[in-house]
């Protein structure tokens, strides 16, 4: 099953590789990740996506745990959560299929960022899932370059 | 008043209280040397290959129960440390590695002897720390001894540029490290302790499995109180040996792969296993499907990743060794359930059975008159110092007749590369050990494969008067693996036979030590009084039965109950 977890990390020189490593040298899956600042100088927070069984999975969040730059793990899968990544996709746009893109785009609430003699640059912000099922409504017509970001993820506030 | 890095290091030194370090210089650590020279607080003991540096500081930690230190160079210096430091972190020896570094304006131009050490040893230490400013240097220094021997101790490695050790720097006043990042558990959950205690009052065959974490929290009174308060029979693992009394008629010695039968049979059967500071590796549950199979799990351990990593727990207690079973001890003490009489007379049935079983195969051997057998030998070894010994091992075959037939009555009198099994550990560590136990006798148990891949520290066991005593047991043959090859390879020997060998006497006597060879049972005892009563290094060389195997044996891979017996 896969896993959304969020790690809150001091920044410290090398704390990634740190994290990455404990994955590559144990073995765990990485499907995306993404590590930005937070409101509190010196702590960046990292929002990974992995997948394996529930053993697997708490050894992960105990191991990252263990990392003596870290100090927050929080497997929010089971919590009221939202998540976004964003794909940047250059499509092919010729005169027959251009009203199809800005269709689908529309359908998406993506934008159109770079417009190009023979392809649009579309931008798409949605769930994992969502991007995903962008990607494959624009596929027939022609991706040529797919840029996309790991996801961020937050819990939902209690009402 | 400003003073140098390198000062800065060697008073942070005194006020961890290190009194001992174990290095070798270098290019990148000549201003460290240089201020080493001035001192009159520190001993520095000069090895001949870096890895031995960090061998004998594990060992040295080990017997003093407190943090040990290694010094080395950029480069090579640091590299060769590697296996030492991996080596300490799965054995979870708390000791902190200085590396030289090549000055910060260099770092990452592939500058002459530099590597980016701190890259190399993240899996294999606790953390590690590359000091780019020197006002970062003790606070950094603080923190790492406050790693190593805090929490599940660990190995820690502080990489020092060369101009950071050269640079200002004003020194900032001691104060306690405080880490918002770390925070070890030491208490026990008490609701955890109740129901682990209720459920040990409600076992019929319950056993103690006791690892390195019962000595690392010198928790080997709590152990030996719990044991004996309830009758409960103790397994060790080869990190446990020591941790309760070998000689305890509860003891069953060492589980797993060369454990007991009895050990073996008894976690097979048992219906509560208590872990205390061990984290069931796959050398002591063998097939782990088939390991403890009718048992509920009691886990005692400091570290949440040991917990349900290889074996469901039933009853996980995150806490330090001590505290836990401290907390166990008093809730017996003070419980109505329990009655010390009914519960031992609940017992006995059970500690007949491993009785019985003790009966059916005890550790034992072929004897023989004309060939020395190597458990003789340990036995000897044993009887002749009284157990009273720190002994220290390589690995492969030697480790394990030490381990089975030396029975440790004591905790830090047995130090072996249990995690990594380092070949070449036990000579270094002998040294290291020496050094902390002036007084002690030391041996190191060997076979002739493993010696040789330290044996250049004849020198510096020489040099700083270690009379540490060498028993090599020689069968000209990288015995364990030889062993595998014999029994699941059809005796194709590959690349494990010794064919050119030095004479170890004569080598002994190049360095200045004495050299003594038995080849006959009846040499085994004159040759081990000599060397005791040496005041020198000495290496004894039993040359022994060629083909004799490490039995019960659980074939990797195999239920434990799978064993091969003598």
């Amino acid at each position: 099953m896969r896993h959304t977890i969020s790690v809150l990390l001091q920044n410290k020189p090398g704390v990634l590789s740190r994290i990455t490593g404990l994955f590559s040298g144990r073995g765990f899956n990485i499907e995306s990740l993404s590590v930005a600042q937070t409101l509190e100088p010196g702590l960046s927070c990292l929002t990974l996506m992995t997948s394996g069984d529930s053993q697997i999975v708490e050894q992960i969040t105990k191991q990252l745990h263990k990392l003596i730059d870290v100090i927050k793990v929080t497997d929010i899968t089971e919590t009221d959560y939202v998540e976004r990544e964003m794909a940047l996709i250059r499509v092919k746009a010729e005169s027959t299929t251009r009203a199809e893109v800005l269709r689908i785009t529309d359908i998406f609430r993506g934008r159109v960022v770079d417009v190009g003699a023979k392809s649009y640059a579309i931008e798409v912000t949605g769930s994992c899932g969502k991007v995903q099922a962008c990607v494959d409504l624009l596929r027939p017509i022609g991706i040529q370059e797919i840029v996309r970001t790991g996801t961020i993820a937050m819990t939902r506030s209690t009402k | 008043m400003k003073i140098t890095g390198a000062q800065a290091l060697l008073k942070c030194l005194e006020e961890q209280k290190v009194d001992t370090v174990f290095g070798f210089p270098g290019g990148a650590v000549i201003d460290l040397y240089d201020e080493i020279l001035q001192s009159d607080k520190l001993t520095h003991v000069l090895v001949r290959h870096e890895q031995a540096a960090v061998h004998a500081a594990d060992a040295y930690a080990r017997v003093i129960g407190d943090v040990g230190v290694a010094l080395v160079t950029s480069g090579p210096g640091a590299t060769n440390t590697v296996t030492g430091i991996a080596s300490a972190y799965l054995d979870s020896i708390p000791i902190v590695v200085f590396t030289g570094q090549v000055p910060t304006g260099l770092i990452g131009n592939d500058a002459f002897q530099e590597v980016d050490i701190v890259g190399i040893t993240r899996p294999c230490t606790k953390h590690n720390y590359l000091v780019k400013d020197v006002k970062d240097l003790v606070p950094t220094i603080r923190e790492a001894f406050y790693l190593a021997r805090t929490g599940r101790p660990g190995p820690v490695l502080i990489d020092l540029p060369k101009d950071v050790m050269a640079a200002m720097v004003n020194f900032p006043a001691p104060k306690p490290v405080k880490m918002r990042t770390y925070q070890p558990t030491y208490k026990p959950h008490p609701g955890q302790i109740e129901k682990a205690c209720k459920k040990i009052l409600q076992a019929k065959r319950p056993v103690l499995y006791i690892g390195g974490g019962v000595i690392a929290s010198k928790a080997h009174e709590e152990v030996t109180e719990l044991a004996r308060k309830l009758d409960i029979p103790v397994t060790m693992t080869l990190m446990g040996l020591g941790g309760f009394p070998g000689t305890d008629p509860l003891a069953m010695g060492m589980l797993g792969m060369h454990g007991t039968y009895y050990s073996n049979m008894a976690v097979a059967r048992c219906d509560l296993l208590i872990g205390v500071g061990a984290r069931f590796d796959d050398r002591v549950t063998g097939r782990i499907d088939a390991f403890a199979p009718h048992a509920e799990i009691i886990h005692i351990d400091i570290d949440p990743t040991s917990i349900s990593k290889n074996v469901e727990v039933d009853i996980p207690i995150v806490a330090d060794c001590k505290h836990a079973l401290a907390a166990m001890n008093t809730w017996f003490d003070r419980s109505d359930l329990f009655n010390e009489e009914d519960e031992k007379e609940k017992r006995q049935p059970w500690l007949e059975q491993i009785d019985e079983w003790k009966a059916e195969h005890p550790l034992s051997y072929a004897k023989d008159t004309n060939k020395i057998k190597p458990q003789f030998v340990v036995e000897k070894l044993h009887e002749l110092t009284g157990g009273d010994a720190i002994i220290t091992t390589e690995v492969g075959q030697n480790q394990m007749w030490a381990a089975q037939f030396y029975h440790f009555n004591h905790p830090r009198a047995f130090m072996t590369s249990g995690g990594l099994g380092v070949m070449g550990y036990g000579f270094p560590a002998a040294i290291g050990a020496q050094m902390a136990a002036r007084d002690r006798t030391v041996i190191d148990i060997a076979g002739d494969g493993s010696i040789q891949m330290n044996i250049q520290e004849l020198a510096t066991a020489k040099q700083y008067n270690c009379p540490v005593k060498i028993a090599i047991l020689n069968n000209n043959y990288l015995g364990m693996v030889r062993q595998w090859q014999e029994l699941f390879y059809d005796k194709r020997y590959s690349a494990t036979t010794l064919d050119v060998a030095p004479d170890f006497v004569l080598l002994a006597e190049a360095y200045g030590a004495v050299g003594l060879r038995a080849t006959k049972p009846d040499e085994v005892e004159p040759v081990i009084k000599e060397a005791l009563a040496t005041d020198n290094v000495v290496i004894m060389d039993f040359v022994i039965d060629r083909e004799e195997g490490v039995y019960p044996m659980v074939p990797a891979g195999k239920a434990t109950t799978e064993m091969l017996l003598v």
